[in-house]
């Protein structure tokens, strides 16, 4: 089974998912990440999905999931370069992400970020 | 007689084709009202007759055959041309139904049972034609339409830019589900293409709104945010804000505004873009 690495970079753990996502991925995923973020005591996880072109209500919900799991940890998630075929499928579908920020790409994800960390200071 | 050398109505429709061609032309003419010239009547009524002398005989049972492969392209051209010049299908038809009286006319004085018999054929083969020619008026007529509403798709949908970073799309007309689709996909890829964090579904131009219509203004909106842009819509006139309200639809947490100069200010101050009048003290 492939799994999805997970880099850290500036205190924000960076999922960039390259793969078709099986639901057996997404379960490793969830618990790597929950390991790494315990660990590395990160402050922010950022998804980058701008290589994934098929979701499907599974992997849909991974990031909710995700989302909560990070909070749990004072972690905050940005889900990044969402293509737009995803997003309207994931709106046909009628899944809402729940509190999971978006932005366009990472590079604004990082910002968001950032400027979280210096607003909680 | 039958059987020995040709047919009598073939030999007629030859030795006196001037006649008939003439006779033709003119029936054709007064079913068209003279919108079309004479001289092109005349010239397309000549190749229809040429191309109908060889099958003349037949019944026109089997009009999709290949013996009727000239006549088929060239009425085909001709109802096709009276399609798109905006004639109705009846006197496009009837430009064929014409050679029938004339025929008719040409040789009522003759008792030849015989004969009678051909003009039976030669009667059906008009109509089997006429009903073709018809079909392809209709086709012709379906094939315009497609082509204009696939038209109207391309040209109402423009996405602009407003700002840097502010996308607005102004829509205008009645939205129905395949133009909404359009448009949500051409504003999401620009908002990838463009890297915008605003765009603006401005409705000044939308007639009626109803709650599917705005169910995929909502779904537009709401695919947007979760591309990480934000999405306002705006123009929302007040009959439609009545209807809206008398629907119960829920914008939910979408920004409405009034106009697209206040959804323009919106977006610019959330961008963090100030704009304030010039000194004009010099």
């Amino acid at each position: 089974m492939e799994r999805v690495p997970i880099l850290e970079i500036g205190g924000v753990l960076l999922v960039s998912i390259q793969i078709d996502l099986q639901d057996q991925t997404v379960l490793a995923l969830q618990e790597d990440l929950a390991q790494r973020i315990s660990d590395t005591g990160a402050h922010g996880v950022v998804i980058d999905i701008s290589g994934v072109e098929i979701v499907d209500s599974f992997i849909g919900r991974m990031f909710a999931t995700i989302a909560s799991l990070s909070r749990l940890f004072d972690a905050t998630t940005v889900v990044v370069g969402m293509r737009p075929a995803v997003a309207i499928t994931l709106v046909e579908l009628g899944l809402t992400l729940g509190d999971v920020r978006t932005a366009l790409n990472l590079e604004r994800g990082l910002k968001i970020l950032g400027e979280q960390r210096r607003g909680r200071r | 007689m039958v059987g020995v050398g040709e047919r009598r109505l073939v030999v007629v429709l030859r030795e006196r084709r001037d006649e008939v061609l003439e006779q033709w032309v003119r029936a054709a003419a007064a079913t068209l009202r003279g919108r079309v010239t004479a001289a092109e009547l005349e010239r397309e009524s000549r190749e229809l007759y040429t191309a109908l002398l060889p099958v003349v005989g037949d019944n026109g049972r089997d009009v999709s055959g290949e013996r009727y492969a000239e006549i088929r392209s060239l009425l085909a051209e001709l109802s096709r041309t009276r399609a798109r010049a905006g004639y109705t299908p009846s006197e496009t038809a009837s430009s064929v139904f014409a050679l029938k009286r004339v025929v008719f006319e040409l040789t009522e004085h003759d008792a030849d049972p015989d004969l009678f018999r051909e003009l039976m054929d030669f009667s059906s083969l008009l109509d089997a034609l006429g009903l073709f020619t018809f079909e392809t008026f209709a086709r012709a007529r379906e094939e315009i339409i497609a082509e204009q509403s696939e038209q109207l798709l391309e040209l109402t949908t423009p996405v602009v830019k407003l700002w840097e970073g502010v996308l607005a799309v102004p829509l205008v007309g009645t939205l129905d589900s395949a133009r909404t689709q359009v448009v949500m996909e051409k504003l999401l890829e620009s908002l990838v293409e463009t890297g915008a964090e605003h765009a603006i579904i401005d409705i000044t131009g939308v007639l009626a709104v109803d709650t599917q219509v705005a169910q995929h203004l909502l779904k537009t909106a709401f695919a947007a945010r979760l591309m990480g842009a934000e999405c306002t819509i705006s123009g929302i006139r007040p009959q439609i804000a009545q209807t809206i309200v008398a629907l119960g639809i829920e914008f939910g947490d979408i920004t409405t505004k009034a106009s697209l100069a206040d959804a323009l200010r919106h977006a610019l101050r959330s961008e963090g873009v100030e704009v304030v009048a010039a000194d004009r003290v010099r």
